[in-house]
């Protein structure tokens, strides 16, 4: 299937823009979540950029793809997202977590773009089956892509919508795991482990593609083998790096959940600026 | 009165069907208890539109919860304990604060669920759903108003929980009344104190009223089917002209019908209550009956409380 072309350049520009607004709203808002926002930026431009059917003039249009962010403290990443695509103005993320602001402190259906509020973890799969049943009953092509995080898949109910999705053939199901190895109060593989992930998934019914989760060219590719992959659920296994981008966040289960002060912004920011003139 | 009595899952399983036909959007999901649910009623019919996700509540609500989305109405089906206990954070979340049309059909309230024992017999449902922003709560009296409910339900958009029943309940409501949520019924008139029922109890407090004209107390029943919204008018003017109210339902003491009838009396015009529940038991096995003797929850208790309420009155 052929998609839109793509100028690379724009996007490894659009990552660092977005990386650097991602910082910039959780400093303005004092708390939130940079980690599991860091490493999903290029999820999400190869999901808006390139192999998501959808009007950002028209968020509700019926034969949109639908994408619904389990990892629902992803927020931040997820509204930079839709400023970045059109769907809310860039002046609005001043407003992240503050009262009386749509840009609810947990991804929310208030901002145009977003499907379905979240922010406990583990419901997103059935929601993406639910909705990918529907298409299919419908007899329509829309797609169903279901982020989620690597911490996220311990709740067992992931399991259960795991099967579901493979037993009923939902082909039209992408589900992500932005496996960046780290959840709030240490490393996946202390608290506990998912290994191994991939033979977890294929041997649940599912087509497994595993990339570097931070490589446009992968994610794009990856995305393409789901719209060609018949008769089975596909996950992507998003190999990332929690805090990404910036040195002292990179790996550290601290920077989860905590947003940078002003002078850790600042540092931040001009790691941004020395990877963008290098 | 008639002497028929049906289990309620009966008319919601039936009204289900003719639903099934006269609209295509809707759909079913079960985990695994259509038989005894009743949905399976519409599973033989159009399965087509009924899912069996399996053994997995969770799994059903977030689904029924994605469906919705693409215009379908579903109904989601199981014992009232497992959905309402297991899939709670679902309800809560893919179901109320998303605010989505599904339809909460629960059968096996109360302890006339029977001989399974308490790990089938819900009795936290009224409490744990009530307190749930922008579902509505029921609990049929009988099988008439079970399918009037289900009828209702579908033609409405938003979340909304039904308990239905194992056991037969005899049928105490009229064909030709229609059912209106949040609206109690007067099933029999009287001044002195107002029994107030849901499913079952309805029928028990029928049968106190009639014991209570031998004490020379002319007891009102109220068939109270909706637990939320309550019907405050109904309660205030119960209060103002009876004076006394006792509350009965197969539920915890906690949390359910008499603690929805004493928020509002106590804010509008409090007057003596007494309240027939559980009294912060686990059920056990049994038959319905030996249980709801054993549990307090007969006629004779309702009649006993509302002596005592009515003692207490000025």
């Amino acid at each position: 299937m052929s998609k839109k072309k793509v100028d690379m350049n724009s996007f490894k520009e659009k990552a660092l823009m977005m990386r650097r607004e991602i910082l910039e709203t959780l400093n303005i808002a004092g708390s939130g979540h940079p980690g599991g926002s860091l490493s999903a930026v290029e999820i999400f431009i190869a999901l808006y950029g390139y192999t998501m059917n959808h009007k950002a003039d028209d968020p509700k249009w019926e034969e949109r793809d639908r994408l619904i962010v389990s990892k629902g403290h992803c927020s931040p990443v997820t509204y930079v997202a839709l400023a970045n695509f059109g769907y809310i103005p860039k002046e609005e993320l001043k407003t992240f977590r503050k009262f009386g602001s749509r840009l609810q402190g947990h991804v929310h259906v208030k901002v145009p773009g977003v499907e379905f509020n979240t922010g406990s973890l583990g419901h997103g799969l059935s929601v993406a089956n639910g909705i990918a049943l529907g298409a299919k009953m419908l007899k329509k092509d829309f797609k169903a892509y279901c982020l989620m995080g690597d911490g996220e898949i311990q709740e067992g109910s992931v399991w259960e919508a795991a099967m579901t999705s493979a037993h009923f053939k939902l082909d039209n199901v992408c589900a992500i795991v932005d496996y960046n190895k780290v959840q709030e109060n240490g490393p996946v593989s202390e608290i506990m482990g998912l290994e191994p992930l991939s033979s977890k998934w294929s041997s649940f019914g599912w087509h497994v593609i595993e990339v570097d989760g931070h490589d446009l060219h992968e994610l794009m590719s990856a995305f393409d083998e789901f719209d060609s992959t018949e008769g089975k659920p596909t996950v992507i296994i998003a190999n990332t790096v929690k805090g990404k981008g910036i040195s002292f966040m990179e790996g550290q289960h601290s920077w989860h959940g905590k947003a940078p002060n002003d002078e850790k912004l600042k540092d931040a920011l001009a790691e941004l600026d020395a990877e963008k003139m290098a | 009165m008639s002497n028929k009595a049906v289990p309620t899952r009966d008319g919601f399983g039936e009204e289900l069907v003719a639903l099934g036909k006269e609209n295509e959007k809707i759909v079913v999901f079960s985990a695994d208890l259509e038989d005894a649910t009743r949905a399976e009623y519409f599973k033989f019919k159009y399965p087509e539109r009924f899912f069996n996700l399996g053994i997995a509540e969770q799994d059903v609500v977030g689904t029924a919860a994605g469906m919705s989305m693409q215009g379908f109405i579903p109904f989601v089906c199981s014992f009232a304990v497992f959905m309402t206990n297991r899939a709670y954070d679902m309800l809560r979340l893919d179901v109320c604060y998303n605010n989505t049309n599904v339809k909460v059909v629960c059968s096996h309230g109360g302890v006339t669920v029977g001989p399974d024992g308490a790990s089938a017999q819900c009795l936290e449902d009224f409490a744990i759903m009530r307190v749930l922003p922008n579902i509505q709560v029921i609990c049929p009296a009988d099988t008439l108003e079970a399918a009037k409910a289900t009828r209702w339900m579908a033609g409405m958009q938003g979340p909304v929980y039904m308990r239905t029943s194992r056991a037969p309940f005899p049928i105490v409501t009229k064909e030709d009344v229609p059912f209106e949520i949040g609206k109690a019924t007067v099933l029999r008139e009287g001044g002195d104190v107002t029994l107030v029922g849901c499913g079952l109890m309805v029928y028990e407090s029928l049968q106190a009223a009639e014991m209570l004209k031998k004490d020379g107390i002319d007891a009102r029943v109220l068939n109270m089917h909706t637990i939320k919204p309550i019907d405050e008018a109904a309660i205030i003017a119960a209060a103002k002209e009876t004076g006394a109210i006792v509350t009965s339902e197969e539920h915890q003491i906690y949390g359910g019908l008499g603690s929805a009838v004493a928020e509002a009396v106590v804010r509008n015009n409090p007057v003596p209550m007494e309240m027939v529940a559980v009294p912060d038991l686990f059920g056990e096995t049994g038959t319905p009956e030996e249980l709801l003797v054993k549990y307090h929850l007969k006629d004779v208790d309702i009649a006993e409380a509302a002596r005592k309420a009515v003692k207490r009155k000025k």
